[in-house]
């Protein structure tokens, strides 16, 4: 298990270096620093003062290095635009962005693997038939068409749930949490179900194919044999079973979700890392673009690692490997 | 011997209460199919008295688990019972509601199946899958099942149970989790065993001593047993009586020397001839030509009559029915009639 775990850790880390490389490439060099921060005002000596000062004339070795070590205190230097520490404005953001994915995903296997434990026992039956279709056209819609249906629907002709923003937070030190209040839990309604409505359809499938084939299964025929009633069966025995391509699934869909969630932040102007990185892009701010990248790559790795973790430790047989 | 005896003596006194362990009579089972409905087993009819292990041979498709899993309810649809009775005990199990029939199965009626490599859940513990068949079926606090768990796996021959019994079926060999899979059969005491190719998936050095394992603890508990395998030398060791099936009937049953040593159908004698010797002799294997039809394809008349170098035109017309002969019943012109048309 410890060499399995370190094994683990190390691939991570070499991921994540690649990862900090390209960021550090686009960094360096897409446009030149001093250039992008500077005026027509600025002197020469200036500029030449500023370039020594951020280390631009340094090899491209030790400048790397610096990028490294700097971004894994949390330092991606000073937004263009803002002109304050990246690191200040992702953390004004990550909160609203992680709410909105965990609700997003607490959702999708809420809704999502009961859906898909029914349609596999009642398989053929019209309800069964009517989700499956149903899922396909979860599955096909384009996210942003989702969310704008949902705004109109139940935002501006029933008036049911607010349509933009993140209502009332409540900052608990440096993190902001719509959870605490009303209008907060309201306005994630929409967001959340607009993110996780392709995901609800894919944990459905999911569970629905992997029910199908356990249920054919010596282990579940045994089951039965032993007198273990069809419910038992079919709600631990098997269901049991699927868990494990499900937390996969959802442990990888958990990066995916941050990355989708530019597009549902955008369609309700939620105050996310996405919404931030969108901005970003349109004023070519390249250190928040540089860091975004970074933290998004850094969760994927470090949740894919996690899920490799948790593997083991609900799949006996992976756990016992040095045996 | 004695307790063969003794079962046998109170079958025939107790005429009004004493019923067969379980009875099978005229069972059909039949999977409806895009091409019609196929015959999977047709009018066999059996019982095994208490104490008693009735094996249960023919070729691969004969319809022996088909037989095993109808009486355990379990059969899979599109397949299911067209025609007949099962009877456990003297009441019939066969049109019980699936509730109660989970009652029955682990409870009254133990399984054992072919390969304990996946009959075993692999995501918990042996114990966990012990003590919940337990506890489905008797009712003991979880401490109590746990204990008789461990008792359990002594009995089958699990070394250190105490020990192993939270570990998983992985960290088991081949014959150990068969040994696990007998002790699952066995929680609640069934009166009636179901044991499809027992050993078939194990090591042959490992087959003599689970089925040894097996004979002993069913003759100890004076279970009925169902031992369905196509090793003759198991059947040869193991049962009391057997039961030869051939595309779906029953062609010859009756005491295991009667059927083994004098068989009457020419299939059973082709089967019989096909045992290799004991004394490892490379002997000529008298096959059968031919192969067993398919339940698709099976003829008119007598299944047999193609590969039969007995059969007669009366074999091509009509199928026979299972008439007395020494120390058998057989289902053959031959002894019922002839086989001039
Ligand atoms: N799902 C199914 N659909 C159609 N036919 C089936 C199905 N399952 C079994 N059968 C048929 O039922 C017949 C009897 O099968 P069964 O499993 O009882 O054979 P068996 O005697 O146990 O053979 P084996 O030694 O291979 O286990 C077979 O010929 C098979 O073709
Ligand atoms: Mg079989």
């Amino acid at each position: 298990m410890l060499v399995f775990l370190v094994k683990r850790i190390f691939n991570a880390a070499v991921v994540m270096l690649a990862v900090a490389a390209m960021a550090f490439l686009i960094f360096r060099f897409v446009g030149d620093p001093v250039e992008m921060m500077v005026n027509e005002q600025t002197t020469q000596a200036q500029r030449d003062q500023l370039r020594e000062h951020l280390g631009l004339n340094d090899s491209v070795f030790v400048q790397f290095e610096r990028f490294v070590v700097n971004a894994a205190h949390g330092d991606f230097g000073i937004s263009y635009r803002n002109q304050r520490p990246v690191s200040e404005l992702i953390a004004e953001r990550f909160p609203a962005t992680l709410e909105l994915v965990l609700v997003a995903t607490i959702l999708s296997l809420l809704i999502g693997i009961p859906l898909g434990v029914v349609t596999a026992i009642h398989r053929g039956t019209w309800y069964s038939e009517t989700l499956q279709f149903g899922s396909i056209l979860g599955v096909s819609l384009p996210s942003f068409v989702v969310g704008i249906m949902l705004i109109l629907t139940f935002s501006v002709t029933l008036g049911w749930a607010p349509a933009f923003g993140r209502g009332d937070v409540v900052h608990i030190g440096w993190w902001s949490t719509g959870f605490l209040t009303r209008s907060g839990r309201a306005s994630l309604i929409l967001p959340s179900l607009s993110l996780a409505l392709f995901q609800i359809t894919l944990v459905m499938r999911l569970v629905r194919a992997e029910m199908l084939e356990t249920m054919r299964m010596d282990f579940i025929k045994f089951a039965r044999a032993r007198g273990v009633p069809a419910r038992r069966v079919q709600f631990r025995h098997a269901l049991r079973n699927c868990l494990m391509p499900v937390i996969t699934m959802t442990g990888m869909q958990f990066g995916n979700l941050i990355a989708f969630a530019l597009i549902t932040e955008t369609v309700f102007q939620w105050p996310g890392m996405g919404l931030l990185f969108m901005q970003a892009i349109t004023f070519v701010d390249i250190p928040v673009m540089a860091a975004y990248l970074c933290i998004v790559s850094f969760i994927f790795v470090a949740i894919n690692t996690l899920v490799d973790i948790t593997y083991a430790v609900i799949d006996p047989r992976l756990r016992h490997q040095g045996h | 011997m004695l307790m063969q005896a003794h079962a046998t003596t109170t079958g025939h006194s107790g005429a009004a209460i004493a019923h067969p362990v379980l009875e099978v009579r005229n069972l059909r089972v039949v999977f409806p199919t895009r091409h019609g409905v196929l015959n999977a087993v047709s009018d066999v009819s059996l019982t095994i008295n208490k104490g008693e292990i009735l094996g249960l041979v023919g070729e691969s498709g004969a319809g022996k688990s088909m037989t095993g899993m109808a009486t355990l309810g379990l059969l899979e649809p599109p397949g299911r019972i067209a025609e007949g009775e099962i009877l456990l005990d003297g009441r019939r199990i066969d049109n019980l509601p699936e509730r109660e029939m989970a009652k029955i199965r682990g409870r009254r009626i133990g399984a054992i199946f072919q390969d304990p490599l996946t009959s075993l859940h692999p995501l918990f513990t042996v114990g966990a899958q012990l003590v919940e068949t337990i506890r489905l079926h008797l009712h003991l606090s979880r401490s109590q099942a746990r204990r008789r768990a461990i008792d359990l796996l002594k009995e089958v021959g699990i070394p250190a149970a105490s020990d192993r019994i939270d570990d998983y079926p992985h960290q088991f060999s081949g014959g150990m989790r068969q040994r696990v899979v007998i002790a699952l059969a066995l929680a609640a005491e069934p009166e009636l065993i179901i044991a499809d190719e027992p050993t078939t998936a194990l090591d042959v050095s490992i087959q003599a001593q689970i089925t040894a394992l097996l004979r002993r603890i069913c003759r100890e508990r004076a279970a009925a047993v169902m031992l369905v395998t196509h090793d003759m030398g198991v059947i040869a060791e193991t049962a009391d009586r057997v039961a030869v099936l051939y595309a779906g009937r029953i062609v010859e049953v009756g005491h295991v020397d009667a059927v083994i040593h004098a068989p009457k159908h020419p299939y059973a004698k082709g089967l019989m001839d096909s045992i290799p010797p004991l004394e490892g002799r490379v002997a000529r294997l008298a096959q059968i030509d031919g192969s067993m039809p398919r339940p698709d394809s099976i003829p008119e008349g007598c299944a047999f009559h193609s590969r039969c170098t007995l059969a007669g035109p009366h074999c091509r017309i009509a199928v026979p029915g299972l008439v007395e002969t020494e120390g058998s019943r057989t289902a053959c012109w031959l002894y019922s009639g002839g086989v001039e048309a």
